[in-house]
């Protein structure tokens, strides 16, 4: 059976290329870059490639860039690192409602530490209200976290607005973009951001290595203390193989962004349309266009559940998520869904299907089949379905 | 995560549907995830005059473990004795189902709950 992956938002197979870039920092290139002979040279001196790639993509300067495990670091990172050195001047911290969990936990650990943590609504579309951000800073406001786009319904905010209200009040702004990065142009400096964080296997690299930007003279305390690498900012040991797949990565996803976007967009809106003609269903979060991410399709279909469609559709080779509260650790559904102001039954019918370079029309077409029969048999054993008896 | 026999009463359930002139229905949902779980009876009586089920339907609007341990349970309850049907615990539909992940075994009760629903049901019918 060929199996059909659309799940690009969760992962990303690493890219032959990328592949090929690492191999020799495995057994041959092996040394520590800290080290002084030959072989701690190379290893620096690929890392300072690398650095130098990912700071380009971005329009930072090569020292800006931290090097660390991913988004989850990132995140915690940022939140945690801004908070306790710049607590003298205040506790107060915005974010939004449909924050990534590694930015949401974060703020929850700081409010039972004496934070003050305001979250922002989002509308239906999933966008965030600028006068509200405006009027939730203070005196005492200290980092604004907001993410670029959003994992489960592919909404972009409007970071470069965020950016220029921060700036102008002087508080920090953490932006999460690890499912933008590589598919939306960044631009940190036009963006007036602080700090960014980013992981390698979205687009193609390695898991477990990924990026914070972190604008000169920002006053982070790190996470990891140690040996000082990463301009103390991150002790412990490059991952140098890491490093070189991340920065490969994002050179090609950089190369092919326009063009990939425009293809996926297009793909996007196939698949939508021919979804929407399946009786009781919707598309949750924005219209297809600039303002979501052009892999992302998230529908939602009445009286049926998420993991039942997952798993139904896995049978077929076809590989998804869900926001159904079955399907989480925590037996509620996504807070993402509910924040768009979807019921939890609503909730519990979603079904996310994130497109890949490899994505193609007929892939579609063979995933719109199988939805319309799944949901069919679904539905057939739901006694939500024409009122039940 | 789930078992190979948890997964393959999903993929083929039985007794799903609905009895058009149940006993009794016993309409449950679970406040916590939005399962909703709807099970028909159709009461009969064995030859020493014992009230047993004499049919069971189900519907199921929930996830993979809701799906798979409503179907095992009415297969294990098909013909048996109310008495006996009203005992089932969710330890024992967990077992039916060759086990549930610990964060699944919740599921297990609504269609505990669903049957000892229609249980009541009928019987607050025929008081009546």
């Amino acid at each position: 059976m060929k199996r059909i992956y659309l799940d690009h938002a969760a992962t990303t197979p690493l890219d032959e290329r990328v592949l090929r870039e690492m191999k020799p920092f495995f057994s041959e290139k092996y040394g520590n870059a800290s080290s002084l002979h030959s072989f701690g040279r190379e290893a620096r001196e690929a890392i300072e490639r690398a650095r130098e790639t990912v700071a380009s993509a971005i329009n930072a300067e090569p020292e800006e860039i931290v090097f660390n495990s991913g988004g989850t670091e990132g995140d915690n990172t940022a939140v945690h690192g801004i908070a306790y050195p710049n607590r003298k001047k205040g506790r107060h911290i915005v974010t939004t409602k449909i924050e990534h969990h590694a930015v949401e936990r974060a703020c929850e650990f700081l409010e039972k530490d004496g934070f003050e943590v305001t979250y922002l609504e989002v509308d239906r579309e999933g966008f965030i209200d600028l006068p509200k951000l405006e009027a939730a800073t203070g005196k005492e406001t200290i980092l604004v976290s907001v993410m670029h786009a959003n994992n489960e319904i592919g909404t972009i905010e409007p970071i470069a607005e965020i950016g220029k209200i921060c700036r102008e009040r002087e508080i920090y702004f953490h932006t999460d973009a690890v499912q933008s990065v590589g598919k939306e142009k960044i631009d940190i400096k036009a963006m007036n951001i602080d700090l960014l964080s980013a992981s390698g296997h979205k687009f193609y690299g390695p898991k477990g290595v990924g990026f914070l930007y972190v604008r000169k003279g920002t006053k982070l305390r790190p996470l990891m203390h140690g040996g000082g690498h990463e301009k103390g900012l991150r002790s412990g040991t490059e991952n140098v193989v890491g490093i070189v797949g991340l920065a490969k990565a994002l050179e090609i996803a950089e190369a092919e962004r326009e063009k990939e976007a425009a293809r996926k967009r297009k793909l996007a809106k196939g698949l939508v349309k021919q979804a929407l003609e399946i009786e009781n269903s919707w598309m949750n979060g924005p219209e297809i266009g600039k303002k979501r991410l052009s892999n992302n399709v998230n529908l939602g279909f009445d009286f049926v559940e998420g993991e039942s469609m997952v798993l139904m559709l896995d049978d077929k080779g076809i590989a998804c998520s869900t926001g159904s509260a079955c399907s989480t650790k925590d037996l509620r559904p996504s807070h993402v869904l509910l924040a768009i102001g979807l019921k939890p039954w609503q909730a519990h019918g979603s079904l996310r299907l994130t497109m890949g370079r490899d994505t193609k029309e007929k892939d579609i077409r063979q995933v719109i089949e199988s939805v319309n029969e799944i949901v069919g048999k679904l539905r057939e054993i739901s006694p939500m379905y024409k009122g039940g008896n | 995560m789930y078992s190979d026999k948890t997964m393959d009463l999903f993929r083929h359930p039985k007794n799903i549907g609905e009895i058009k002139d149940a006993d009794a229905i016993g309409k449950v949902g679970n406040k916590i995830c939005g399962d909703v779980m709807w099970v028909y009876l159709k009461i009969g009586k064995n030859k020493k005059g014992e009230e047993v089920i004499e049919d069971i339907k189900v519907k199921t609007f929930g996830c993979v473990a809701a799906i798979a341990t409503s179907s095992a349970l009415t297969e294990v309850v098909k013909g048996m004795r109310l008495s006996e049907a009203e005992k089932i615990t969710k330890q024992n539909v967990a077992g039916y189902v060759g086990g549930l992940p610990p964060a699944k075994v919740h599921c297990s009760v609504l269609a505990v709950d669903g049957l000892r629903k229609a249980i009541k049901e009928y019987k607050k019918k025929k008081r009546k």
